[in-house]
């Protein structure tokens, strides 16, 4: 069985400019204190995709 | 192979402000060339100067940073000597249509077989936020202060004129159409050009009160349609995205090789390549 894809997010390389917040469909990111983007609602992502076609840092990235 | 596997990861995080659009299209831009099946050893990247020119530093292809303005003439000079390779060569707006406008009028006229893709954000990002031959009518730049008198050029007629046999415009907000076309684009034989509208959120999107680069991507989905849309009938302001040249027409490097060829048939010397 194919393994199922999951987000991870590169906290080095983002640079908190909220693309990947703005755009997701479900709502799942937020940017934190440091103003980077992580988790809030991991059990809404539905791996699409969006934040990592449109992260500029390739900060995202479903593996 | 995943995105990170064509970086040169040492330079990470990248140099570009936060939010910038460039990013994004160095992403898609692997990401087309992995829908290619291309390998590392057969793509050539080739900029000139300005933001959007570090993104080779970043890639690990052959890469090449050139002069400003120059980079389709270096590109022209890869192209020529080893034809076998795909040569792709990332500008800005600047880069492109003001210092190097001239260089990219005659790549189009001679078909060479390279794909241009001119990031366009409509200003210099990297001098400090001077107004470009893209920026629009009224908008403001450091250097145009109370907004620019200038009209800027259709650059997809421009091209088209010039005698290019591919050119389309994506944005940085349709990213998946981005992929696609760029995908199109490497594999047409012949001169392509793919514009891709990017924010600066650092200095044209303050410069203007456009917002953040969040805000400036709202702005390219509202402020685009697709080719042949209605919606551009009623609202003639909206900007068209899509393919708007595709035709075939002999390549430049093969007609050259073409030439030694019959030549050398006709006179029986041996050209040395």
């Amino acid at each position: 069985m194919k393994k199922k894809k999951k987000l991870t997010i590169n906290r080095e390389w983002c640079k908190g400019c909220g693309i990947c917040v703005a755009f997701c469909p479900k709502g799942v990111l937020v940017l934190d204190k440091e103003g980077k983007a992580c988790w809030a609602h991991p059990e809404k992502c539905k791996n699409c995709g969006l934040c990592e076609l449109r992260c500029p840092d390739i900060a995202m990235e479903l593996v | 192979m995943a995105v990170k596997d064509y970086l040169r990861e040492r330079f990470f995080p990248q140099i570009w402000c936060p939010g910038c659009g460039h990013g994004i299209v160095m992403a898609n831009m692997i990401r087309a060339i992995e829908l290619n099946a291309l390998k590392k050893d057969e793509v050539v990247v080739v900029s000139g100067i300005g933001c959007s020119s570090r993104m080779p530093g970043y890639l690990d292809f052959h890469t090449l940073h050139t002069l400003h303005g120059r980079a389709l003439a270096f590109a022209t000079g890869v192209k020529m000597s080893r034809p076998e390779l795909t040569v792709i060569v990332p500008m800005g707006d600047g880069d492109a249509l003001a210092i190097g406008g001239n260089h990219l009028i005659h790549a189009a006229r001679r078909n060479l077989d390279l794909t241009a893709i001119i990031m366009n954000n409509s200003i210099y990002g990297m001098t400090g936020g001077q107004y470009s031959p893209m920026t629009p009518f009224a908008k403001k730049a450091t250097t145009a202060p109370f907004g620019t008198i200038e009209h800027a050029p259709d650059l997809m007629e421009l091209v088209r004129g010039a005698g290019a046999t591919f050119a389309a415009r994506t944005t940085t907000y349709h990213a998946k159409e981005m992929i696609k076309i760029i995908s199109k684009a490497i594999k047409h034989k012949g001169f392509a050009i793919v514009e891709v509208m990017s924010q600066c959120p650092t200095y044209y999107g303050r410069k203007n009160k456009l917002g953040n680069a969040v805000d400036m991507m709202k702005g390219f989905k509202e402020g685009t349609v697709p080719i042949g849309s209605k919606k551009k009938a009623n609202n003639p302001d909206l900007i068209e995205r899509g393919i708007f040249v595709e035709e075939k027409r002999p390549e430049y490097s093969m007609s050259y090789l073409e030439l030694i060829e019959k030549y050398r048939v006709e006179t029986g010397k041996v050209v040395r390549r």
